[in-house]
Formats: structure tokens, sequence, C-alpha cells
């Protein structure tokens, strides 16, 4: 898929959470370019001491008949505070899109579970939306500290059945996502996930123990987003160090080292 | 339009503007951004003779201008190169140039002559500089003595244009660059990163894997600039001046200083469409000062 370097402008900003903001971006100079869910945008954060690299954010949403592409920001430090300030009217420098989106073959019908955790569930969204206009069932399974660690819950239940577990029991079930009832009470053909590692890598255990295709989008430190620095590596079945940002940062979880 | 060309030993560019190894990939990671062909070269990932996986991960930590690395030449090795990389590269209208790496003088050697094979690539950059390695890469190029040896021994197994890159962890960059020059390098290039550490308070731990690695970005550029500058008083091979360039303003000022070359690095990662804005910069540069030929202005500066 090629690559541009694109001013998107900011149409508007929400902050669904605080502490979150969702920037809503169009492109002015014509349609955003093809892109699929689970495919990052590197953005210029400009301004802002202490900051001198880009930052990997996923893709929220895609929505092409507003010509519209929505990142959700966590601010957690410099880089991220700036992003979470931004204003309608301002302009952010994006590389996109970049590395391996989710899979876009799962035939219609099948039953896909999107796992996600924190701020991890963003790109969860436009997967739902993306399998969903396909013709694949999407049910959400999402997890956080407390009911106010939960995005944008209103939109996850317009395309499937939401599933929540929080670990002080302020929404849903007690406990963590792999607690939770539904993962004894249906059968999902394939699960993809998204947000903490540990996390991760615990559905990445449980999809192995049942025989379920399991995908997993990791957010390793990176630089350059494009496969040439070679810093966000992890570790593949064969040992090998793969770059997060150009082999991922969707992988299949039987391609990396999860199982032990 | 000014007069962009310029050599460098048996090498002729288009224009100044090449790539730091490790920041470009193998050029094609850059493609969909710039036409490649309108850079002066563009220097490949550190190549070694066998397959390196490099440190573990995390292998990189922001610093305020700039970044730390720790990758450690992790490539396929030189065979993968010439068989799987070469033939995407050799039909390209610019000078592709490899980075070779080792951690024995037998490695350089067998490295180096299988890269000579290579019709189209014709210039290699030896790395005797990496400070992420443990045996040879940095080891070699922090003294006169060691780094005269690698070139030595490279000289007689590879025929065409040799660069070699220059460390700044050293107490006389200068006496380096000399020893290089009489084995009969045909350029250096400098600088490579400086060694540098950034610790995570919280977790009383480096946030590199190895504790240390290689510094780059803006923050290194004073630095490289009085680097080039006293090695072009020592030396008369021609320079490639590296460290920290951003922009062509950053790029002038290494060719006043006595690089007949720049290479742009850590800046690709920021901008993936930096290095053609500084080709068009410094020919807009040249022309508004009424400079016809950029060569006219390398080692320009007086103190």
């Amino acid at each position: 898929m090629k690559k541009y370097i694109l001013d998107l402008r900011v149409v508007a900003v929400e902050h669904p959470r605080e502490g979150y903001a969702l920037l809503k971006l169009t492109n002015d100079e014509g349609a955003l370019p093809e892109m699929v869910p689970g495919q990052f945008v590197e953005v210029k954060v400009d301004k802002t001491e202490g900051v001198f690299l880009r930052r990997p954010i996923s893709i929220n949403r895609i929505c092409r008949e507003a010509n519209e592409l929505w990142l959700l920001v966590h601010a957690v430090g410099e880089g991220t505070r700036t992003l979470y300030n931004m204003q309608a009217g301002d302009t952010l420098n994006c590389v996109l899109p970049l590395g391996n989106g989710f899979t876009t073959t799962h035939p219609a019908g099948n039953k896909v579970l999107l796992v996600g955790g924190g701020v991890g569930t963003a790109p969860l969204l436009a997967y739902g939306e993306y399998l969903k206009e396909r013709g694949v069932q999407p049910s959400f399974l999402l997890g956080g500290r407390s009911a106010k660690d939960l995005l944008q819950l209103d939109l996850f239940e317009q395309v499937g059945p939401v599933y929540i577990t929080t670990e002080d029991a302020s929404l849903g079930e007690k406990g963590f996502v792999t607690q939770h009832s539904v993962l004894e009470a249906e059968h999902f053909d394939a699960i993809s996930t998204c947000g903490p590692k540990p996390m991760m890598m615990a559905v990445a255990r449980y999809a192995h123990a049942k025989g379920i295709t399991c995908e997993a989008s990791l957010e390793n430190l990176m630089a350059c987003g494009l496969g040439a620095c070679l810093c966000c590596v992890e570790k593949n079945h064969e040992g090998h160090n793969v770059c997060v940002c150009k082999e991922g940062p969707v992988f299949n979880t039987e391609q990396l080292q999860w199982q032990n | 339009m000014a007069k962009l060309g310029v050599n460098i030993g048996k090498l002729s560019l288009k224009n100044p503007v090449m790539t730091a190894s490790g920041t470009f990939g193998y050029g094609l990671e850059f493609a969909d951004f710039i036409d490649l062909n309108e850079l002066g070269g563009f220097i490949v990932k550190g190549t070694t003779l066998n397959p390196r996986e490099g440190n573990d991960y995390p292998r990189m930590a922001e610093t305020p201008s700039g970044m730390l690395n720790c990758v450690g030449l992790q490539n396929k090795g030189v065979d993968h190169f010439c068989k799987e990389i070469y033939p995407q590269l050799e039909h390209l209208d610019t000078n592709v140039i490899v980075n070779v790496s080792g951690s024995t003088l037998e490695d350089y050697v067998e490295c180096a002559s299988r890269i000579n094979a290579l019709p189209h690539v014709p210039a290699i950059e030896l790395n005797i500089s990496c400070p992420n390695v443990k045996a040879g890469g940095m080891a070699f190029g922090v003294t006169p003595e060691g780094a005269a040896s690698v070139v030595k021994a490279v000289r007689q197994a590879y025929d065409k244009t040799l660069i070699v890159k220059l460390s700044p962890n050293v107490t006389s960059i200068a006496d380096i660059a000399k020893a290089v020059e009489a084995e009969g390098a045909d350029s250096v290039s400098l600088i490579n990163t400086l060694m540098g550490m950034s610790i995570d308070i919280e977790r009383r731990k480096s946030r590199l894997s190895i504790g240390t690695g290689g510094l780059s970005g803006p923050c290194v550029k004073p630095v490289a600039l009085r680097m080039v500058w006293q090695v072009a008083q020592a030396v008369n091979i021609p320079i490639v001046g590296l460290g920290g360039i951003m922009n062509a303003t950053d790029a002038i000022e290494f060719i006043m200083a006595g690089a007949t070359a720049i290479e742009i690095g850590t800046a690709n990662f920021i901008d993936p469409a930096v290095t053609i804005k500084v080709v068009n910069g410094i020919n807009e540069w040249l022309d508004n000062h009424g400079v016809k030929d950029v060569n006219d202005i390398v080692g320009c500066l007086e103190v």
C-alpha cells in the first residue's frame, strides 16, 4: 500500500474521557489514502520541548463518506499531551498508512472476537466496522481497570455485542478479559487483540489452548515506522528479530514467542 | 541552477547529498516518498559477512533533540544482500554504497570482496566505528593502528572507492583520519554516533538493553561539525560529513567546514522526504548567493 506524507486538518477534537483526545482529521487535498484497520500513522508533534521523534498512533476509525480519519490519543507524555491539546483547524503532519493491518480474509458469517484493553481498544473499532461491512460477525471483549478506562462504548455497541470486564467491578464482570464468561459460553472462529502486552499474551495463551487463530497488534517503541531504523523489534517464533512497524504491528501470535 | 556534482575518489555524485547507513534501510523503504535517483547516493544498512540478530529490545531512547540507539548491526549477511537486495537496486541511477562492518579483519575483507563483485555498487563505507557491538566495530576505530590495520587489509581486496567511517569516541579523530589516508582510503566519513546513556529513574535501569547506545540527531551537530573541520585540516582526501543534519543550512555548514559530500541520517525518521528538500535547498542557496559550483564552497570556512 503506497505511503504518503500528508498535512491533515483537524476537523474536531473530542475528549471521550479525561486524559483522552479523539482527533478527527481530514485531507483537504483529496480523498484519504487507501488504508486498512490495524495500520498506523506516524504523527509529527510540533513545538514540544523534549519531543524529537514522531509518535505512532493506531487508526481508530476510517469514515470514507466524511473523508475522515480518527486517531484516539491517551495523554501520557509530553508528545501525547501536545496532541491532546490540539484544536479544530490545526494541522497534523502524518506519514501513513504504515505497517500491516488485521486479517481481511475472514469468510462472511464467521464470528470474530476483538479483545481490547485501555486505549488499545482504539483500532478494534475500525476493524469491527470493517468486518461488519463484509458480513463477518464481530464481538467485542473490552477490559479496563475501571469503567472510566473504557472508551467509545456507544460506538462499539452499534457494531456488535460488547462484553466488558473491569478490575474494580465498576462495569461488566469483575476481573481480566480472559476471565469473562463469554469465552466459555460462545464459540469464536478467530480472535484479534490490542492492548497492554500482558493482556495480549494471556489472550494468545487462551487462543492457543483452544486452537483458535489469534492475532495481536503490538506497540513497541519505534523511531521511523518504516522498517529502516530497526529499533522496534520483537522476537519471532524462529528467534529472529522482526520490526513491529514493518512486519507488524499485527502478528499471528503463533509467529511470536508468546506460548510459554 | 548551480553545478551540484562532486567527486569522492572515483565516485561521481550528481549532488552532495547521501543518506547515512542504518537510517535509510535499503532505500526501497523510502521510494514512496522520494525519487531515489535524485540523490547523490545512499548508503545501505551495515552489512556483515554472517547474519547478525543485533541486540535485544529496547534499542532506542529519545533524547532532547536526538535519539540513542543500540541496534547492534542487525542484518541478514552479505550473501542475502547480494542475492535478495542488490537485484532490486542495481537498475537505479544513483550511487548505491554498502556500509561494511565486521568483528575480525578476515570478516571485513571477505565481506568487502563479495561486495567488490557487484558491478553497480561503486563504493563501500567501511564501518570501523559502530559503538553497539562487542567485538570489532568501534574497537578497530579508536586507535590509529587499529584503523590502519583494517583499511590496509580491505584495500588489498577492494579496488573501488573506499570510504572509511570514523568514530567520534576518540581523543584525536584527525590522527585516525591520517592513519586511514596513509593506508589508501579514498575518503573518510564522519561522524558515527557518540556513545551515550539514558536512565529510567523509576525502574533504576538503562532505557537501552545493553546499557549504552549511540547518540544521533541535531544534538550532535556541533561536535560533528568541529570534527569535520579538524579532519579537513589534517587530510587531503575528500570528507563526507554527517551528524545531525536536518536541513540545507546544516548541510552547507558541513560543506563549508570541509565536507565534499554529506549524509543525512536521523532526519529521515522525522521527514522521510528530507533528502530531496536538502538537495533543493543547497541549490537554492547557491543560486541566491551567486555561487556557480558547490565545490567552490567546500572548506571555504575562514577562522
